[in-house]
């Protein structure tokens, strides 16, 4: 159990069923009245967000949450198949869970997945990782501004923006977080 | 020996982390002419300024104020009870500038120590006292910037104009479409403040909240014609309360029911219960003279003065 006074900006918490991450916390104090704990709140398993005010004398649960290291092996139908990077265990993560992570899972990759009661509710990736440009514009030689972007698809078909300079066949770097072109690796 | 740095440094420490020090000086600068402007305005009209002890055999019980210990005795959280001793001693208008504890505050805008504003008038009531806030405030801008105005969060806080008063039970109805009884009796009432009415008050001007419920009198004494309320505002520029101000309460029967319904209120959330505080009932015998007392966040002004958003801003913790 936590204490409202435990409460910070990335304490996970255990909160009408669900796991939450408070992403913004204030102490609050209005004149001459109790101290109130006012969180905003992200859901770890769907997302959505809330507002949630506690006063001193609330305890709050803890999660059942683990954060295990694993290695990604391939596609089973809907499942993604990752093996425990210490016990070699196969964890079972589902298509709705991996979301748009599905692009850049590569084979034998590292990646962090976060267990809620026994069971996979996220997926971290590495923060950036490696594609090669499979379709683009031809780019503009010399061109070397990045805010003029154009489109660009990746092996498995997810379009990226790229500046005008990356041509076919480069290698770029894409931000996992944000699915955003990051910068370029190689020249085809 | 350490070698003397090449550079000037850039940066500051502080507990939680490095901060700009160019920022910071040019903020502690303006806090420093601040806090002069202010001690003036105080000379000028006749105040005389007093230093009270920061350690106390007894504060004051308030519910939801808890006071640091400090061995067997304990860090004032306000220095009201000293003050009006003084008051009761023969002094007739004193103020203090001095830091003030209280355990487990820390936040946007709290530090567990803090700097306080206090000052009594004798014969005055709240209402005279919140002329002299503004009065006050607008002559600090003034000579601080040579404009009664001050930017703060993106607002223009106009000190020259007419501050906004609006009453408690106005403000929860207005703000949030419920009477202030009803926001007591449902137990909502800080979480309405909180939320709903403080984000709303002091925009562009003074705010002066005016008439709290008897409940949350403190020890402001309750209006003559209203006994459901107490003579007692809070002030609020740009959404942050900035000071606490009452017609005090004299009577020293009222005074000590006041206490020892604090203080049950203290024992039944599992709070320790302090001394009683001898030396004030002693005071309170010799008379306790008519008066009007304001304790003012030093420091959350001084944010407002240097247009920042966190108290960290302007203090070195």
């Amino acid at each position: 159990m936590f204490s409202a006074s435990d409460l910070k900006k990335g304490l996970k918490v255990l909160v009408d069923d669900y796991p939450w991450i408070i992403t913004d916390f204030e102490f609050c104090k209005p004149g001459k009245g109790t101290a109130l704990y006012r969180c905003k709140m992200k859901n770890l398993i769907t997302g959505s967000t809330m507002d949630r005010t506690f006063r001193p004398v609330d305890k709050i649960d803890k999660p059942d949450l683990e954060e295990r290291e694993t290695i990604f092996l391939y596609v089973d139908n809907d499942f993604f198949v990752f093996s425990d990077s210490d016990t070699y265990e196969e964890i079972h993560v589902s298509k709705d869970v991996i979301g748009d992570n599905a692009y850049f899972l590569i084979e034998n990759s590292e990646s962090k997945i976060l267990m809620f009661n026994g069971a996979p509710i996220d997926v971290t990736l590495p923060t950036f990782i490696e594609k090669v440009i499979k379709e683009t514009e031809p780019g503009t030689r010399g061109d070397t501004a990045t805010n003029v972007t154009k489109p660009a698809k990746i092996d498995n078909g997810y379009e990226i923006q790229v500046p005008l300079f990356i041509n076919e066949g480069d290698t770029v770097r894409i931000d996992t977080r944000t699915g955003a072109y990051a910068d370029r690796v190689s020249k085809a | 020996m350490t070698p003397v740095p090449e550079h000037m440094p850039t940066v500051f420490p502080k507990p939680e982390h490095l901060c700009n020090l160019a920022e910071l000086q040019a903020r502690l600068a303006l806090r420093a002419g601040l806090f002069s402007h202010i001690r003036a305005v105080f000379e000028e009209n006749g105040f005389m300024a007093v230093e009270t002890p920061l350690v106390i055999n007894a504060p004051a019980p308030e519910e939801f104020i808890e006071a640091p210990r400090c061995g067997e005795r304990f860090l004032r959280c306000s220095p009201e009870l000293e003050m009006k001793r003084l008051l009761c001693a023969g002094f007739e208008r004193i103020y203090q500038i001095g830091a003030c504890f209280r355990a487990g505050e820390h936040g946007r805008r709290h530090r567990e120590e803090f700097t306080m504003l206090e000052w009594y008038e004798c014969g005055a009531d709240y209402w005279q006292l919140l002329r002299f806030t503004s009065m006050m405030l607008r002559e600090a801008a003034l000579r601080m910037f040579g404009s009664p105005t001050i930017n703060f969060q993106g607002m223009t806080i106009d000190l020259k104009v007419d501050p906004q008063i609006i009453t408690v039970d106005d403000a929860y109805r207005q703000f949030a479409g419920i009477s202030s009884a009803e926001a007591l009796e449902r137990d909502i009432f800080d979480e309405i403040m909180s939320s709903k009415i403080e984000p709303q008050l002091g925009l562009g001007r003074l705010t002066f909240l005016m008439d709290y419920p008897a409940s949350r009198a403190s020890l402001a004494r309750l209006k003559k014609d209203d006994s459901t309320v107490a003579e007692r505002w809070e002030l609020y520029i740009g959404g942050l309360e900035i000071a606490n101000a009452y017609s005090e309460l004299t009577d020293g029967v009222v005074q000590r029911q006041r206490f020892a319904a604090e203080a049950t209120a203290r024992a039944a959330s599992g709070m320790n219960v302090y001394p009683e505080p001898v030396e004030f009932f002693e005071s309170l015998e010799y008379g306790m003279p008519d008066c009007a007392g304001c304790a003012l966040g030093m420091d959350r002004l001084a944010m407002v003065f240097t247009n920042a958003e966190d108290i960290s801003q302007v203090t070195m913790n």
